[in-house]
């Protein structure tokens, strides 16, 4: 085995790129080519960045929907159990709230979409800072309203722990809906909070004109996240406020 | 004057730590993977002091459900997954695709940190006091009683869980995205696309056990009871999410083992592997049908029996791609020019061993055979053959296989072979007494048992020492080979492949020029084979 | 030779005309969804809400996610992640039939 090249070996298993073939190949030596200042040196050329950062924050969507999956598991598997007990405890509540935050949030993702393509378009800079932070706003209006209902339930003895405390006929199931709803919206919310920081720096790259036709991948990768944030509410709506058919005002 | 490398290029701790370079980052999960087997070496060494005699004598029996439990979650979460895909992945798979390095260089990086973090948290829940639960963390124990280091040691798992989901993100998108040009899918080597199939259910499977440790500490910390029974929480829903990802992660741990071992037993015969797409397809096929198998872990927990009876089935048909793949190596061997050098005596052992816990697996699978034998060393036994006699005999293998191409030197080989031997013989005797004592009855976790049990656990117990000492010596000639060692050529075992065609150790840049492939990139030609199946 | 990425398959812009389209087809979801939950349909409740959640989620998923142009890779990631969902909630399988043989039933 010490020997290198045995009479088994025909020859190496590659060629030295042919001359013909210059388009397929960027020598790694030759700087002088001229290349997007944005484009990372370990990348061919700015269509394989793209591709990369693209699919990759969709594998990252991916790991996110099996991450709240199991919360949606657990959700599916004691409402299946315990059907009026969820009921009765969704009733407490307020659609209202619900249903307008479902509404900021898809606004929210329309003014997202409407950055991407500001960015696509190569608008100028305060077009992009605009749409981005009529975005942020419509993110933390939504963080507000989370806010209010969070404290309604505190004030009303629903969170769970020591001080819960449920009147109705199924207090044991509706100490685990509140458990799941606190999960589940807890879990969005910080989401929304992370989305909410990603977008800041985005605004600031936009504000410093870094987007244009020709690059804009941040914005279309933080708008793939944003819009995940938005489908994961789209489905916690329904499933947490509208079970059972009645509502509070 | 010494030629660039990556591993000259750029002096001082802060060239290190805060590398992009995929080999370099290698080297600090190496280090660091490293110290964590040390530590689950540590554990297990006190398990097998204890169980030296059937009193529970050495450890009151919290103190010894602290160092299985510590054992379990120290190699599993921080050896055994990261291990291959870590080291040899990260090293391998930017040159094998022909690329300057993985997709996502920064994001590298921090997956080490955040697997160091993770590991702080749970020496810090080990330091302040331990764990009793098992690797397990079954609820209601772990939520409702145990102590509260539970919630340390759960956040330790959850936050080195995002160190594999981005190593599996960037391997994903390496492999799709960065292959050079020429090389397509059915040209990639073996080791390849067993990692691809790996970094699909890191992908997969790894949020699913993130978000279960998560309400265990949230349960514990913030009395959002999903596991509460007195809410009606189900202790089997936490079984059924636990092992939704713990039974994929198991074919995390063993389908890198089983990449090393395609590319070793192909350089080591001079034959191109028998039947190269039915391997690389098994591989995808073990990763699929590994995320369908779960309930094999609940058959007693009191899931349904109809739950139990299609669970059994399909561990069954589990077992047939693994089956592919010993079937296919034992081809590639047959009338192959075997050379036993150390790297294929790992391969060999892989073989074996691997084939006797995966037919054990399927003892295990029957769920009337089960009943008897569920939570008894049986178990412990079949697992350990797969993770220890498979996993890491592969880790093993590859580190001896690619060592020249990583540090650029040759390690001594005599001492490689007589630790490869020291190695399989006390793993056997470590580890086969156990299926005996399991079968009799003897049950897992227990720190004390019956005396008839005894002879059995000290076989065991001295199978583990010379195991230690097997393990041991690879550190000390790998150590003084970096320092003494002979110096490597590009390509010391005479192997085909992109790695083997670039320097030892290789440049920062991987290749001087983007290769354009032209043929499969394992082209040995063997008189004993028909050329052109690749 | 400049490589912004504008040039490349990906360079589909949308016209504005077509996010008011589907941000109009989300409210109206919405608000279906909210009306719906005041009839009592039984069963057929659930089933309703599910199948507009669902409509909506493609709908951003399609268009304001870009995947109606996006790469064949892009689709069947963004579908695997539902399928293995779906496969996890196959949990609740169990639950189901806990009770279907008798005599294990304590």
């Amino acid at each position: 085995m010490r020997d290198a090249h045995s009479e088994h070996f025909p020859g190496p298993i590659h060629q030295p790129p042919l001359a013909s073939n210059v388009d397929a190949i960027q020598p790694h030596d030759h700087e002088e080519l001229p290349h997007h200042p944005k484009l990372q040196h370990h990348f061919d050329d700015m269509a394989q960045q793209v591709e990369a950062s693209t699919l990759g924050m969709w594998v990252f969507l991916v790991t996110e929907i099996m991450f709240f999956g199991g919360l949606f598991t657990a959700y599916l598997v004691y409402r299946y159990i315990n059907p009026e007990g969820f009921a009765e405890a969704s009733h407490h509540l307020n659609v209202t709230w619900g249903a307008v935050n479902t509404i900021v949030l898809i606004v929210s993702s329309l003014t997202m979409a409407l950055a991407v393509r500001s960015a696509q378009i190569s608008a100028p800079p305060k077009t992009q800072v605009a749409w981005i932070g009529a975005t942020m706003l419509l993110g933390a209006t939504f963080l507000g309203v989370k806010a209010i209902e969070y404290y309604d339930k505190f004030t009303h003895h629903l969170v769970p722990g020591p001080n819960f405390h449920w009147e109705g006929k199924h207090p044991a199931p509706a100490e685990m809906f509140y458990s799941l709803y606190f999960c589940m919206t807890g879990l969005h919310a910080i989401h929304m909070v992370i989305g909410l920081g990603i977008m800041t720096v985005i605004g600031f790259m936009a504000w410093r004109r870094t987007f244009d036709a020709d690059y804009y991948t941040p914005v279309e990768v933080a708008g793939l996240y944003w819009h995940f944030v938005d489908i994961v509410w789209i489905f916690l709506f329904p499933l947490l406020y509208l079970i059972g058919g009645h509502f509070t005002e | 004057m010494e030629t660039l490398n990556y591993l000259n290029n750029g002096h001082g701790l802060k060239s290190w730590l805060l590398t992009k370079d995929h080999k370099r980052i290698a080297l600090l999960y190496l280090v660091s993977i490293t110290v964590f087997f040390v530590i689950g070496g540590f554990f297990a060494m006190l398990v097998r002091l204890e169980l030296l005699t059937p009193a529970g004598d050495l450890l009151t029996s919290e103190t010894y459900n602290k160092m299985f439990t510590m054992h379990g979650v120290v190699m599993v979460f921080f050896f055994l997954i990261p291990s291959i895909p870590a080291v040899l992945g990260n090293f391998l798979i930017p040159i094998m695709v022909g690329a300057k390095d993985l997709a996502f260089p920064r994001i590298n990086l921090l997956s080490w940190y955040i697997y160091v973090l993770g590991g702080v948290f749970t020496l810090v829940a080990a330091l302040g006091g331990g764990v009793d639960t098992g690797w397990t963390f079954y609820t209601p124990y772990s939520t409702a009683a145990a102590n509260g280091h539970v919630i340390t040691a759960a956040l330790g798992v959850f936050i080195t869980g995002f160190s594999s989901i981005l190593t599996g993100l960037n391997f994903i998108v390496t492999i799709h995205r960065m292959r050079a040009p020429g090389l397509t899918w059915f040209r990639l080597p073996l080791f390849v696309w067993s990692h691809y199939a790996t970094s699909l259910i890191m992908i997969l499977g790894t949020p699913v056990i993130a978000i279960t440790v998560l309400l265990v500490a949230a349960e514990r910390g913030l009395h959002l009871g999903i596991f509460d029974p007195a809410l009606g929480g189900d202790p089997i829903l936490f079984q059924h999410l636990f092992w939704f990802y713990s039974h994929p992660a198991v074919y995390i741990m063993i389908l890198p083992a089983m990449g090393v071992v395609s590319e070793i037993v192909q350089a080591f015969t001079r034959k191109n592997i028998f039947g190269y797409s039915f391997v690389a397809f098994s591989s995808l096929a073990i990763a699929i049908i590994g995320f369908l198998v779960w309930g094999h872990h609940l058959f007693v927990s009191g899931q349904s029996v109809y739950s139990g009876m299609i669970f059994s089935f399909l561990s069954f048909c589990v077992a047939i791609p693994s089956a592919i793949k010993v079937f296919n190596w034992t081809a590639t061997i047959f009338k192959g020019s075997v050379c036993l050098d150390s790297p294929m005596l790992y391969a060999f052992g892989f073989i074996g061993l691997f084939t006797i816990g995966g037919l054990t697996g399927l003892f295990l699978a029957a769920m009337g055979l089960d009943i008897h034998v569920h939570d008894t060393y049986f178990v412990v036994a079949h697992f350990h053959y797969i993770m220890v006699g498979g996993a890491i005999m592969g880790y093993l293998g590859g580190l001896h296989y690619w060592w020249p191409k990583i540090s650029g030197r040759r390690y001594s080989e005599p001492w490689a072979k007589f630790s490869a031997l020291l190695v399989f013989t006390g793993f056997n005797l470590t580890f086969f007494p156990q299926f005996i004592a399991g079968y009799l009855g003897m049950p897992r976790r227990y720190h004390a048992y019956p005396p008839e049990f005894q002879v059995l656990n000290v076989a065991s117990t001295l199978g583990a020492s010379i195991l230690t000492v097997g393990y041991v010596i690879p550190l000390i000639y790998f150590a003084y080979s970096l320092f003494a060692g002979e110096k490597s050529v590009n390509d010391p075992w005479g192997a085909r492949g992109l790695e083997w065609e670039i320097p030892s150790p290789p440049p920062t840049e991987n290749f001087t020029v983007s290769p354009v492939v032209t043929e499969g990139t394992h082209q040995y030609v063997h008189p004993n084979q028909e050329v052109g199946l690749a | 030779m400049s490589d912004g990425q504008g040039h490349g398959a990906h360079a589909h812009i949308a016209p504005p005309s077509m996010y008011y389209k589907v941000f109009a087809a989300l409210i109206v979801g919405t608000v279906l969804t909210v009306a719906a939950a005041k009839v009592d349909m039984g069963p057929l409740n659930n089933v309703v809400m599910l199948l507009i959640a669902c409509t909506k989620a493609t709908l951003v998923i399609l268009f304001f996610m870009h995947v109606r142009w996006g790469s064949r890779l892009t689709w069947i990631v963004a579908m695997s992640g539902f399928f293995w969902l779906a496969l996890l909630f196959s949990v609740l399988g169990d639950y189901v039939s806990r009770g279907w043989v008798p005599e294990t039933m304590r």
